[in-house]
């Protein structure tokens, strides 16, 4: 079931249960991989994606032909050594980039499925991921690491899965999403549904796609991503000409910045995947489970936990990587936890912070001399 | 930080495989020490952003925490050994860290800064300033010792607490010695550091 094509690899179709209760037929991931897996099948680290993320983690994403995301860490010699170890990147369930979403075809219609695919939740995520890495051999990762979106699926996959990974590493990320985040996420929602090519979900036949609609939940998303003092450094109040338009033109950098985020995003992103996967992480409260007890979530997860966090982030807080902290505590779990000076905001994760490189290096190479990897 | 003579005594009072908390554990060296000599299971709690980098860039599992806010934490004996190396005088609640302590871990191991010390005293008496030392290097407006003791002070604070001390050493120079009369003036006067092994009755 495992096949690949020029871009990436994919294993399905499968069939799915929701946690919502639907049962999805006809479900294909996507993912991609580097390295190789040692005989003992104890190097294969699985990577999670944010929410506009993909399977292309490193080298050139053949979509945007840009470098992968997470080039800097990922690669030969690298932290994330390939060399050393067996990388696996998925695109996430509802994903645009290969893995069954709302653009893919529904089988029962022969349409895209549109507003008629299911709800579904970071837990359902990682169960699509635990049958690939089923289906790869792998017992148990060395193990799982991401950002945002990306940390939310680890701090699942430690709580259901316990059994199943050696190390998890939740970066800029929280156990539950806020009620600021679930507002951001709403006003973006809003956007791409009042967007009038938008109809209802049904947009994939027409020549005119929701663009406006997509690139201003762009454009508000990336605002959260930054800080207050990434933008003043960035732009400070520099114009795009010596003169004021008197109108409204994109007169500062900081605009014009903004349109550009929002209009190169629409090209390599489905909207109604956006709508869904933002659903997703709004629904996501690890607590829910355990009676709203997150001590309870991890009370079977013996992995070794490498918790960060950044100073200027407040998307996704220190608070929240603290509460989690606290919690692996009241289990008496192996943690480990940082707080990263950064000005970067959010986005810190993806880019070159040398105290957040240090930190997961020493930790993976730690981790590592220790099941003699 | 510990020294390499505590550390080895601190090493020779842990059994192998001995699940252990670092409180204060600075960059790490104690408790790599015991992961390589003793095999041990350590976790540490550390305040400062770099110690906390390189300790977890040794491959330790250390936290970003203090001793006064994070102990409350970790359930009812969850360690067989509490370390609180050159902490204890940094904390705000000294009192209600020791308690917490006890309550995480059947055995504490502490080691303090003595400010009986001969050298202390004498500092105070003739110079009239506040005694900076290699263990106390830091001036009274930017020492982060805000609850400094003597070795008799701390004797005298775990019998209100009805906290045993199971075993004693104090620092001289060069040696570790056994503490036999803990109300000794001498131990108090002569020693730079006092280690005591802590249970609660």
């Amino acid at each position: 079931m495992n096949s690949t094509n020029k871009f990436y690899k994919t294993f399905g179709p499968i069939e799915l249960q929701l946690e919502g209760g639907q049962l999805l037929k006809d479900t294909s991931i996507a993912y991609n991989t580097w390295g190789k897996l040692n005989a003992k099948k104890s190097n294969a680290i699985l990577v999670c994606h944010a929410l506009t993320g993909d399977q292309f983690v490193t080298g050139k994403n053949p979509i945007t032909n840009r470098k992968g995301w997470w080039e800097n860490i990922v690669g030969p010699n690298k932290i994330l050594d390939t060399n050393k170890y067996f990388i696996i990147c998925t695109n996430v369930l509802g994903g645009c980039m290969g893995t069954t979403g709302p653009s893919s075809v529904n089988l029962d219609t022969s349409n895209p499925y549109g507003m008629e695919f299911p709800i579904f939740t970071i837990k359902d995520m990682v169960n699509l991921q635990l049958k690939l890495i089923e289906s790869l051999n792998i017992d148990k990762l060395f193990s799982i690491i991401g950002g945002s979106m990306g940390g939310m699926q680890v701090l699942e996959w430690a709580a259901s899965y316990p059994d199943r990974l050696y190390s998890a590493i939740p970066i800029a990320t929280s156990y539950r999403h806020s009620a600021q985040n679930i507002a951001f996420h709403e006003v973006g929602r809003q956007a791409i549904m009042n967007d009038p090519n938008w109809h209802n979900g049904n947009y994939y036949n027409n020549k005119n796609k929701p663009r406006h609609g997509l690139s201003v939940a762009r454009m508000i998303a990336h605002i959260t991503y930054l800080s207050e003092g990434a933008f003043q450094k960035k732009f400070g109040r520099d114009m795009q000409s010596k003169v004021l338009s008197w109108g409204f033109d994109a007169d500062f950098q900081v605009e014009s910045y903004l349109r550009y985020q929002g209009t190169s995003f629409v090209d390599r992103f489905d909207a109604n995947s956006y709508l869904y996967i933002t659903r997703a992480m709004d629904y996501f409260d690890l607590t829910n489970s355990y009676k709203g007890n997150l001590s309870q979530a991890f009370k079977k997860t013996k992995c070794k936990f490498l918790i960060i966090s950044f100073t200027s982030d407040w998307l996704f807080p220190s608070s929240e990587s603290q509460y989690i902290v606290k919690a692996l505590n009241q289990t008496a779990a192996d943690v480990s936890y940082i707080e990263i000076e950064s000005d970067k905001g959010h986005d810190s994760f993806l880019l070159e912070v040398n105290d957040f490189y240090d930190i997961l290096k020493g930790f993976i190479s730690g981790a590592a001399k220790k099941l003699n990897i | 930080m510990t020294n390499l003579i505590n550390q080895n005594l601190i090493s020779s009072l842990i059994n192998d495989h001995d699940k252990v908390l670092d409180i204060g554990c600075g960059s790490g060296e104690l408790l790599y020490f015991l992961e390589k000599t003793k095999n041990i299971q350590g976790q540490g709690i550390e305040i400062s952003h770099l110690g906390v980098k390189e300790s977890v860039s040794k491959g330790l599992s250390v936290i970003q925490g203090d001793a006064d806010e994070d102990l409350i934490n970790f359930p009812d004996h969850t360690f067989d050994i509490v370390i609180l190396s050159d902490t204890l005088q940094a904390t705000h609640k000294p009192k209600e860290v020791l308690e917490q302590m006890l309550r995480i871990s059947k055995k504490c191991i502490i080691c303090i800064p003595n400010f009986g010390y001969w050298k202390y005293r004498l500092q105070i008496l003739f110079n009239g300033v506040m005694p900076v030392a290699k263990t106390l290097s830091e001036p009274w407006y930017s020492t982060p010792n805000i609850h400094l003791c003597t070795i008799k002070d701390f004797i005298n604070l775990c019998k209100s607490m009805n906290i045993s001390i199971t075993e004693a050493y104090r620092n001289t120079k060069d040696n570790i010695k056994v503490i036999k009369n803990p109300n000794s003036y001498l131990n108090n006067l002569l020693s730079t550091e006092g280690i005591f092994i802590l249970t609660k009755d």
